[in-house]
């Protein structure tokens, strides 16, 4: 990878374009991130920080790799404050990925709670990192409301369906001038593979590591195709036909003038 | 074995029997379990309709493998395919349930495994409910804590780094009144990051009260949702209202409550339309209130205090495996709790497939903590215990156990927002 391709988020320089998910949490699992998947981001529930194994989680992260504490449990705007401000009270960092959910089964995220959050933590200092369902007009809301990054789910959670809103993201990157994360639901290097080839500037991923046969080798996985992905878009993919061969014959050739 | 719940405890007078028997053999005698009790709320609600319609309509008999086949093979499970999972023909597809089980138990909740530890603060009841060693005409050392106690109690209890609590009582307006509850929900959240309560149900203020002193999860067993069976088991007290307690949970949610727990206790009637009543129960709520989070438990009856006789006839654990890999598959987000009813043997086995909750360091006596963690005579008054536990691992037992499983312990991953 080319060495000035930066991930830039709230001013803060990343070389890895993967971002650990926080779903399944298990110390194998962030070795393995970190070690093969070369993860410099590591995201971690504030809700599974704050107890007695708090020390033990929090001192396990290497320096030079940054905490992403996430909201999760939060069901509107006034709770992710909450959770936020305990985050950074229990050391986290002012990194915060904003996670709001009124839905217990399917755990989508609500934009609108997720777009107020976005203005009260950035006006605090935060970087904001919003996870949102990919909807134009609320990643636009996003944007100014502060955010740093904007989140968009490719899936459900945990599904390992992969890009289901592959459309709405593309639009996300066409139209949003921020880092766009793919975050949720990518279930296999080659749904992060594409998703980087579209534009995106980063994978955020979690079940599909932690539910594979070896951590090591999936996460080794994912690297390679994040890369790949990665200098697919940069070089520019070539065209694609769409129907039939391309007539050796331009169109415009009758003109004249 | 069928079940023989009624004896006379022989300290009882002649008239207390005599009204017990009466209660016992006279349906007459007893209230209409439709009918309200004063001061019970009535919320407008279609959940009890919406699952009792398809608990009617639950021929298990006629599902055949094809149906289960079908049901495992598809994406989403439907309630019928719900159903055909329940029913006998699926008995012969066990391993194969439990194998989609454990893939949607890993996708969702990944392998890790909540522990938590129930801890009863007072044993008093007003119910007859004949298969319970609580209940008012079984004599039982009773006692209800007072607050020093209970502080005693909870400090050995985070002394074991045991971070969820469950507080217990029994069914007692009188002794274990919302305010006491209330300020021991007030201690809990000194010790314990999250505090569940398995009360008495209580109107809507009163769980806005309770959630309000640090309460934040309700868990209210329906025992049976066979109205029939639940009259003739429940045969006098504020239980004895089938309808009030059904509601209990859309109550706690509108008062706030984070998390609400079903269940039906196993063994007092047909256990598959009570596992299937229960599930719809959480299926139906959850639309309604989509932000709450649910759980599910299957306990399975126990002897108790006086009667070693009482057990869950035909739920054997093959039965209750059936049923929970049902449950993992029909409800996947949900929570399922194995409580120390249970042998170790069964819980390090359905922790590895459905379940994501086990208790650890379990007294469902009152006041003993202290002596059955440390061996310790206790100088404080102890209350006899609701059932026989069957699996006594202390929490680091536990925290070992489901470790050597390949599975992580988890204390508590839950903030009080």
């Amino acid at each position: 990878m080319q060495n000035d391709d930066k991930l830039v988020i709230g001013g803060h320089e990343f070389y890895s374009r993967f971002i650990l998910g926080s779903g399944k949490y298990s110390m194998q699992l962030l070795e393995a991130a970190i070690r093969d998947a070369g993860a410099e981001i590591i995201t971690l529930a504030i809700r599974r920080a704050n107890n007695k194994e708090k020390d033990s989680i929090l001192s396990y992260i290497p320096s030079g790799v940054t905490l992403l504490p996430n909201t999760s449990g939060a069901r509107d705007a006034a709770e992710a404050v909450r959770i936020a401000r305990l985050g950074r009270e229990l050391g986290c960092g002012d990194f915060v990925k904003i996670e709001i959910m009124r839905d217990s089964k399917y755990l989508l995220p609500d934009n609108a709670e997720t777009i107020r959050a976005t203005e009260l933590l950035a006006r605090e200092g935060f970087v904001c990192m919003p996870y949102m369902y990919p909807d134009l007009y609320a990643a636009r809301d996003l944007v100014n409301a502060g955010a740093a990054t904007i989140m968009p789910l490719a899936a459900p959670i945990g599904s390992n369906k992969g890009l289901a809103t592959r459309e709405f993201i593309r639009i996300l990157i066409d139209e949003i001038d921020l880092p766009i994360i793919v975050d949720a639901g990518i279930g296999r290097p080659s749904q992060a593979c594409e998703a980087m080839e579209m534009g995106a500037a980063a994978i955020m991923a979690n079940t599909a590591l932690a539910t594979s046969g070896n951590l090591s080798l999936m996460a080794s996985a994912f690297r390679m195709a994040i890369e790949a992905g990665r200098k697919a878009y940069l070089a520019g993919l070539g065209r694609v036909v769409a129907r039939g061969a391309v007539a050796s014959d331009p169109l415009t050739g009758f003109l004249r003038d | 074995m069928k079940n023989h719940y009624l004896f006379d405890s022989e300290s009882l007078s002649q008239a207390i029997i005599e009204k017990k028997h009466r209660l016992e053999n006279d349906p007459s005698a007893r209230k209409n379990i439709m009918d309200y009790l004063p001061g019970m709320e009535r919320i407008d609600s279609d959940v009890c309709g919406d699952v009792m319609e398809q608990v009617s309509r639950f021929d298990y008999a006629r599902y055949t493998e094809r149906d289960v086949r079908e049901a495992l093979l598809s994406e989403n499970c439907s309630i019928d395919d719900f159903m055909a999972l329940l029913s006998p023909a699926a008995e012969p597809y066990l391993e194969a349930m439990c194998w989609k089980a454990q893939a949607i138990t890993g996708r969702y909740f990944g392998n890790t495994v909540y522990l938590f530890t129930p801890l009863y603060i007072a044993n008093y009841c007003e119910n007859y409910c004949v298969y319970c060693g609580f209940n008012c005409y079984n004599q039982i050392r009773r006692v209800k804590l007072t607050m020093a106690q209970i502080q005693h109690e909870m400090e050995i209890i985070a002394g074991q780094n045991i971070e969820e609590i469950l507080l217990l009582t029994g069914e007692s307006h009188v002794q274990s009144s919302i305010t006491y509850i209330g300020e021991a929900c007030k201690l809990a959240r000194k010790y314990f990051r999250m505090v569940g309560l398995e009360v008495y149900p209580v109107n809507t203020d009163d769980y806005r009260f309770l959630h309000e002193c640090g309460a934040d999860y309700v868990t209210v067993f329906q025992e049976t949702y066979d109205t029939v069976q639940y009259e003739a088991l429940h045969l006098c007290g504020h239980k004895r209202v089938w309808p009030y307690r059904f509601d209990a949970q859309e109550r706690a949610l509108r008062g706030g409550m984070r998390g609400v727990g079903f269940s039906a206790l196993l063994g007092l009637s047909d256990f598959r339309k009570d596992a299937l009543a229960g599930a719809l129960h959480v299926y139906y709520l959850q639309r309604k209130y989509p932000h709450a989070e649910m759980s599910l438990s299957c306990p399975r009856l126990r002897p108790i205090v006086n009667n070693s006789r009482i057990n869950p006839q035909d739920v054997h654990e093959r039965q209750l495996c059936q049923i929970l890999c049902a449950y993992r598959i029909f409800l996947p987000f949900v929570g399922i709790t194995v409580s120390s009813r249970e042998k170790a043997s069964f819980r390090n086995g359905i922790v590895k497939i459905a379940a994501t909750k086990v208790s650890a360091s379990v007294s469902t006596g009152v006041g003993d903590h202290e002596s059955k963690y440390t061996g310790k005579n206790s100088e404080q008054a102890q209350g006899d215990e609701q059932f026989e536990i069957n699996d006594s691992r202390s929490m680091a037992e536990m925290r070992r156990d489901i470790a050597r499983e390949g599975l992580q312990p988890v204390l508590n991953d839950y903030l009080y927002v």
